[in-house]
């Protein structure tokens, strides 16, 4: 099982690398990480054996640190995106 | 502990001699541990994360130029390098798996190849630096980035110092990755030794899970490093 996680890893790399030379205007980027935050989930779920864990407070904590690098990022990004350049 | 202590304890199962005092049974203290990992990874999160949001908000603001730069950074080793961590972090669960079920050849082997994995990695990245410091695209008083056309706009040219936020964010994220790669590689020799002495049994084996849960976390802040830095704006 943990050879079909590794093979889709592998795959998730080769097309977000092949898209990359395609152009896509915007969603290139949205493309490139959507695939990678895939990546990461089949990393975190499988490999590091979130899924399956019985221990709702690791749920918790691996939860609300991806919570709080949200607000740290989007209310970043919300704070530059919101102010009109002159 | 003296006798009359353990006679307080009265476990139905053995107690185990890795099993410490302050907790009650082993799965807890593997809980504990893990929890433990977990948390620090969390904190390693905002450790990169404030570097990834630094990256953004430039990102944003320099797009033409930030894609000019990223042209010059060679996308096909950063993508080697993804699948060269992709498999690390593969032996890394065999070693994990080896340990639960007293596979003792193959946790060495897969601990040494996970080791070796790294150290292609550090390897094609050492590579990449050579070639920027030889193009003049390290931050610092040879910094050089003229004349360098922005993708989409061959008439426009990217804004040097522009570009050397690029390079700056470019060396201070990947160097802080290869720091923790090499702090890995560390962690990883000393379990190999540990291993090798015959440490490990599949009641214990937790130093292995969560040097492994560290290792993932080196992965998966490359799985995110790799579209950001190398992929910009790659289309002709």
């Amino acid at each position: 099982m943990y050879f079909s996680v590794w093979a889709a890893l592998l795959l998730g790399t080769f097309i977000t690398y092949k898209a990359a030379y395609i152009e896509l205007g915007r969603f290139n980027a949205a493309v490139a990480l959507i695939i990678a935050t895939v990546k990461a989930l089949l990393v975190a779920l499988f490999f590091m054996h979130i899924k399956g864990a019985h221990e709702k407070l690791l749920k918790l904590v691996v939860i609300s640190t991806v919570f709080f690098l949200f607000i740290l990022l989007f209310l970043s990004m919300a704070d530059y995106g919101t102010r009109s350049w002159s | 502990m003296s006798d009359s202590t353990l006679i307080g304890l009265h476990h139905q199962e053995e107690h185990h001699p890795e099993l410490l005092h302050h907790f009650a049974e082993a799965q807890q203290q593997r809980d504990a541990a893990s929890l433990g990992m977990w948390i620090f990874l969390g904190t390693e999160v905002m450790f990169f994360g404030g570097l990834f949001c630094a990256y953004l908000i430039y990102r944003r603001a320099y797009f033409g130029d930030f894609g000019a730069a990223s042209k010059s950074i060679n996308a096909t080793l950063g993508a080697t390098n993804t699948a060269v961590l992709i498999c690390s972090s593969l032996t890394v669960v065999l070693a994990v798996w080896a340990a639960q079920t007293a596979r003792r050849s193959l946790l060495l082997i897969s601990l040494v190849i996970t080791m070796l994995l790294g150290l292609v990695f550090l390897g094609i990245k050492a590579d990449e630096y050579k070639d920027k410091f030889e193009e003049h695209h390290v931050p610092g008083a040879s910094f050089s980035f003229d004349h360098v056309p922005i993708p989409g706009h061959p008439d426009q040219y990217a804004n040097p110092r522009h570009a050397e936020i690029f390079f700056a964010l470019y060396f201070i994220m990947t160097g802080l990755h290869a720091l923790h790669m090499i702090i890995g590689l560390g962690l990883f020799a000393w379990l190999l030794f540990m291993a090798w002495k015959g440490h490990f049994t599949p009641e214990y084996h937790t130093p292995i899970e969560i040097g492994g849960l560290y290792w993932h976390f080196v992965d998966i802040v490359w799985i995110y490093l790799f579209p950001l830095l190398y992929l910009i704006d790659r289309h002709p």
